[in-house]
């Protein structure tokens, strides 16, 4: 069992560090790869650094063209990534399709109410038939505690699956570049059209593309608010031009920051700004799947060469085709070994094994591999993993309480403040009353009417009013004052205990208690 | 610092090298950030410019800034008044209903009721409590005090005993005109030993029984059987609430000396008028009305529900207990 992650023994093993250190650098300067010591290239100047390797003669196929290379992708080329079909390109589409419910959740109906409403104003959540009042807020944060415990899960065990399948950001630079490629055609076109002059035609294609990104950001920000407040009402006043100052500024703030993050920015939120990409990268260890190339197979990497067979057989698998850099929507090059660029989204694995069909190799040459694997290190079993056993235990946890929760959620709940100033008071026929602050929660749809009892407490005592009905009004919690006076001399000491129910009139079996006591007089 | 002499593969760094190997690459961070970077420094200074932000006067004067579009110049001042009115503005529609309602009818309006509590608490602890105690617990004087100062310095209010009347109009006359107790000093009327007798009846609690009750003419008060006239705002000196003190020693003091009588030694008791005052506004006074009674001794003016009457039945008697 590797030793638990500690911030300060990680830095002050020197070894661990300088690796880290040197990993950044992989990333940073993917040509000149310290980590292998034999490509170690000292005294080479940034120049030569950034220099962009030539497409080479010779070769069979007009793959070689296509490949580009940066030394530090700070955003300053659009990465235009190949789209190959396979396994987890369609994979990467269903999953996404997971937004959807974004887009359609709201107008679901319910009982003619809205089906999913966070509704923040009135403070509660509507799920269908049910609703989370503040009270409730507990189960909300038993919840994300759920969704985080899934997500540390997930990750240990196949790494960034959250990046590289579900974000948001990945879905939307999706989205936006698959209308790109349907609009100004496949990444080489797009890099001709970047790099051509202004004219009509490129104009026209670009104020398309841009106004449909406009029109799914702006899609998206109308989605997200409508999760928040009614969605048929939202396009009424949308339509007429009757919004909120808010609703407006949480509009723009919406679609311009999906039309620049999603259209822009891209991979560049991924590298530089994400948070989650980094809180993912410390959940992977040496037993967490990840994309890899398999580098024992694959090196001595060449190029095909014609009538090269003699050498062929020194050569490793690894055509050096780049089809894994050119699909990749990040611009990894994944054969540097894994990398905090990488969103483990599985596309380079498409592109690779359609290449090794192509040359008649076995599939797998980037897969899904642990870094024991790699290492040659005897595999283990999940339940060998005590990490991800942790993140279940306490997903199952949050699992159980929010099932409780859900389970125990009364339609009615009771609470009960006796006044502490003063404790008691003495009325003029001598008996003793108590003051007692009721809060009750009607949770149900309707408001409804209840009385007041109790049990236990004084000989003799009169509960005020309490066959009054009080009116309760639904989804809040309604306050009302009660009076409770027992005699003296009945009073066996200073405080007795006494339980309160309120009971709704036309549904006994709708109640609460609450305990609580009766003050008297010290003794 | 020392030479670069880290094993990373020769890349440029700043050249500061720490812990043997550590240094810091050269790289310039990305376009868009360096962007974002200049935007927020000229949004500082449209910041700066915007708000009074030179905290120093020069004779008296200072940057005002130039104002926000739209909502003029900044003060904290006038920050304080757009929030006070966005308060204002949300408690309008119970204030206006107020206006025009009796405290009986706000009384019985549930939502009301439960507003004016709540505004009523922070009235009351400003004006009241300093003599009838937080919440009306009353203020006990004991030990310094002279003895025509000790015991209740103002009436409790949140027992079911009143001098003039627990209804909630009541209350709210009580209030608006101010109440003034008032029993004659009987040291000239009464021997000592008469008094001592009386004393020893009331603190007993059967003040009819002894026949210098009504020979020396305290029934015409007290009523004949000592329960208190509210009319007059008489003391009920049967129930178990003393207005001053019910020890003999109290008892005494107050026959002896009485009520505001004009004698040196008289206990005072005076509600101010706070209509007179002028401090309170008629909303005010009726949100007080309505919070004093329901501390859970207010008498329900109409007719009580069952409950209520079986509660009340005890309560019938209500009549308060001054000079007791
Ligand atoms: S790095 Fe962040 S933005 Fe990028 S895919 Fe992962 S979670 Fe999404
Ligand atoms: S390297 Fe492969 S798995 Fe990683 S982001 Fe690029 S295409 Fe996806």
């Amino acid at each position: 069992m590797p030793p638990p992650f500690s911030l300060l023994n990680f830095f002050r093993n020197r070894d661990t560090l300088r690796k880290f250190f040197a990993e950044e650098v992989v990333q940073r300067f993917p040509n000149n790869n310290p980590l292998d010591v034999d490509k170690v290239t000292t005294g080479v100047s940034m120049s030569e650094l950034e220099k962009t390797p030539k497409a080479e003669t010779g070769n069979v196929t007009g793959l070689y063209t296509e490949h580009e290379e940066w030394v530090v992708n700070m955003g300053e080329k659009t990465i235009h990534a190949k789209r190959m079909p396979g396994f987890f390109r369609t994979l990467k589409y269903i999953t996404e399709s997971f937004w959807l419910i974004l887009f359609l959740g709201p107008y679901l109906r319910w009982n003619g109410k809205q089906a999913l409403m966070l509704d923040v104003n009135d403070r509660q959540f509507h799920i269908f038939g049910l609703t989370i009042l503040p009270q409730d807020i507990w189960m909300v944060s038993l919840l994300l505690l759920l969704l985080a415990m899934t997500l540390f899960a997930v990750t240990s065990v196949a790494s960034r699956v959250f990046c590289g399948y579900f974000c948001f950001q990945t879905t939307w630079v999706d989205l936006f570049t698959w209308i790109e490629e349907k609009i100004e055609g496949n990444p080489n076109a797009r890099h001709k059209l970047d790099a051509a002059p202004m004219d009509g035609a490129k104009f026209g294609k670009k104020a398309l593309k841009h106004a449909l990104w406009l029109l799914i950001a702006i899609l998206t920000g109308i989605s997200v608010i409508i999760w928040f407040e009614d969605a048929f009402v939202f396009w009424g006043n949308l339509l007429h031009f009757n919004l909120s100052l808010i609703e407006v500024a949480t509009l723009i703030a919406f679609t311009l920051g999906t039309y620049f993050l999603a259209g822009f920015l891209r991979e560049q939120t991924c590298l530089w700004l994400c948070p989650y990409a980094r809180i993912q990268g410390v959940m992977c260890d040496s037993q967490t799947l990840v994309p890899t190339y398999d580098e024992k197979r694959g090196e001595p990497r060449g190029r095909i060469r014609k009538g090269a067979a003699a050498e062929e057989s020194k050569q490793g698998d690894c055509i050096d085709c780049f089809q894994c850099v050119q699909v990749c929507p990040t611009g990894v090059d994944i054969r540097q070994g894994q990398q905090l660029g990488c969103i483990t989204c599985g596309l380079c694995l498409d592109a690779c094994d359609s290449i090794m069909d192509k040359i008649g190799r076995p599939r797998g040459l980037i897969r899904y591999m642990t870094l024991d694997e790699v290492n040659g290190l005897p595999e283990k079993k999940l339940y060998q993993h005590p990490r991800t056993l942790v993140y279940i235990g306490i997903l199952l946890i949050a699992l159980v309480g929010i099932i409780y929760g859900l389970s125990h959620m009364g339609n009615l709940t009771l609470r009960v403040a006796p006044e502490r100033q003063p404790l008691f008071v003495r009325m003029s026929d001598g008996s003793i009353q108590n003051k007692y602050t009721f809060k009750v929660l009607n949770k149900t749809a309707g408001d409804v009417q209840v009385k007041v009892s109790a049990e236990g407490g004084v000989k003799g005592q009169i509960i005020v009013d309490g066959g009054k009905p009080q009116l309760i009004h639904h989804g809040k919690a309604s306050a009302f004052t009660v009076f409770v006076k027992a005699p003296e001399e009945n009073l066996m000491s200073e405080t007795t205990k006494i339980q309160f129910r309120v009971e709704n009139l036309d549904d006994p079996n709708m109640k609460a208690e609450y305990d609580t006591v009766f003050t008297g007089p010290k003794r | 610092m020392s030479d670069n002499h880290n094993s990373v593969g020769g890349v440029p760094t700043t050249g500061h090298v720490w812990d043997d190997d550590l240094g810091d690459f050269v790289n310039q961070p990305p376009k868009w950030w360096m962007l974002g970077l200049t935007a927020s420094t000229i949004w500082v200074c449209v910041y700066w410019l915007m708000y009074p932000s030179v905290p120093v006067a020069i004779a008296g004067h200072h940057w005002t800034g130039i104002g926000l579009p739209g909502s003029g110049q900044w003060s904290a001042i006038s920050e304080l008044a757009a929030d006070q009115k966005v308060l204002d503005d949300a408690r309008a529609k119970y204030e206006d209903k107020l206006k025009g309602m009796t405290p009986a009818a706000i009384l019985a309006d549930a939502e009301l009721s439960e507003y004016v509590a709540r505004s009523g608490k922070v009235l009351f602890s400003d004006n009241c409590a300093a003599c009838h105690g937080q919440n009306g617990v009353g203020t006990v004087q004991a030990g310094k005090f002279a003895q025509r100062e000790k015991g209740l310095m103002a009436p409790i209010l949140n027992d079911d005993d009143w001098l003039y009347g627990g209804t909630v109009d009541t209350i709210h006359e009580t209030i608006t005109g101010g109440r003034q107790g008032m029993m004659p000093a009987h040291k000239d009327v009464l021997s000592a030993a008469e008094i001592d007798s009386l004393a020893a009846s009331v603190a007993a609690g059967t003040p009819a029984a002894n026949p210098l009750f009504a020979e020396k003419g305290c029934t015409g008060c007290h009523g004949e059987d000592g329960k208190g006239m509210q009319a007059m705002g008489s003391a009920n000196l049967t129930d178990k609430i003393w207005r001053f003190d019910g020890s003999p020693e109290g008892i005494k003091q107050t026959i002896t000396y009485g009520v505001n009588s004009g004698d040196a030694n008289a206990r005072v008791a005076v509600m101010p008028s706070f209509t007179a005052a002028g401090k309170l506004s008629d909303v005010q006074m009726k949100k007080l009305a309505v919070y004093v009674y329901k501390f859970g001794g207010g008498t329900p003016a109409a007719a009580p529900a069952p409950v209520e009457a079986a509660a009340a039945a005890s309560e019938a008697p209500a009549a308060e207990a001054v000079a007791k």
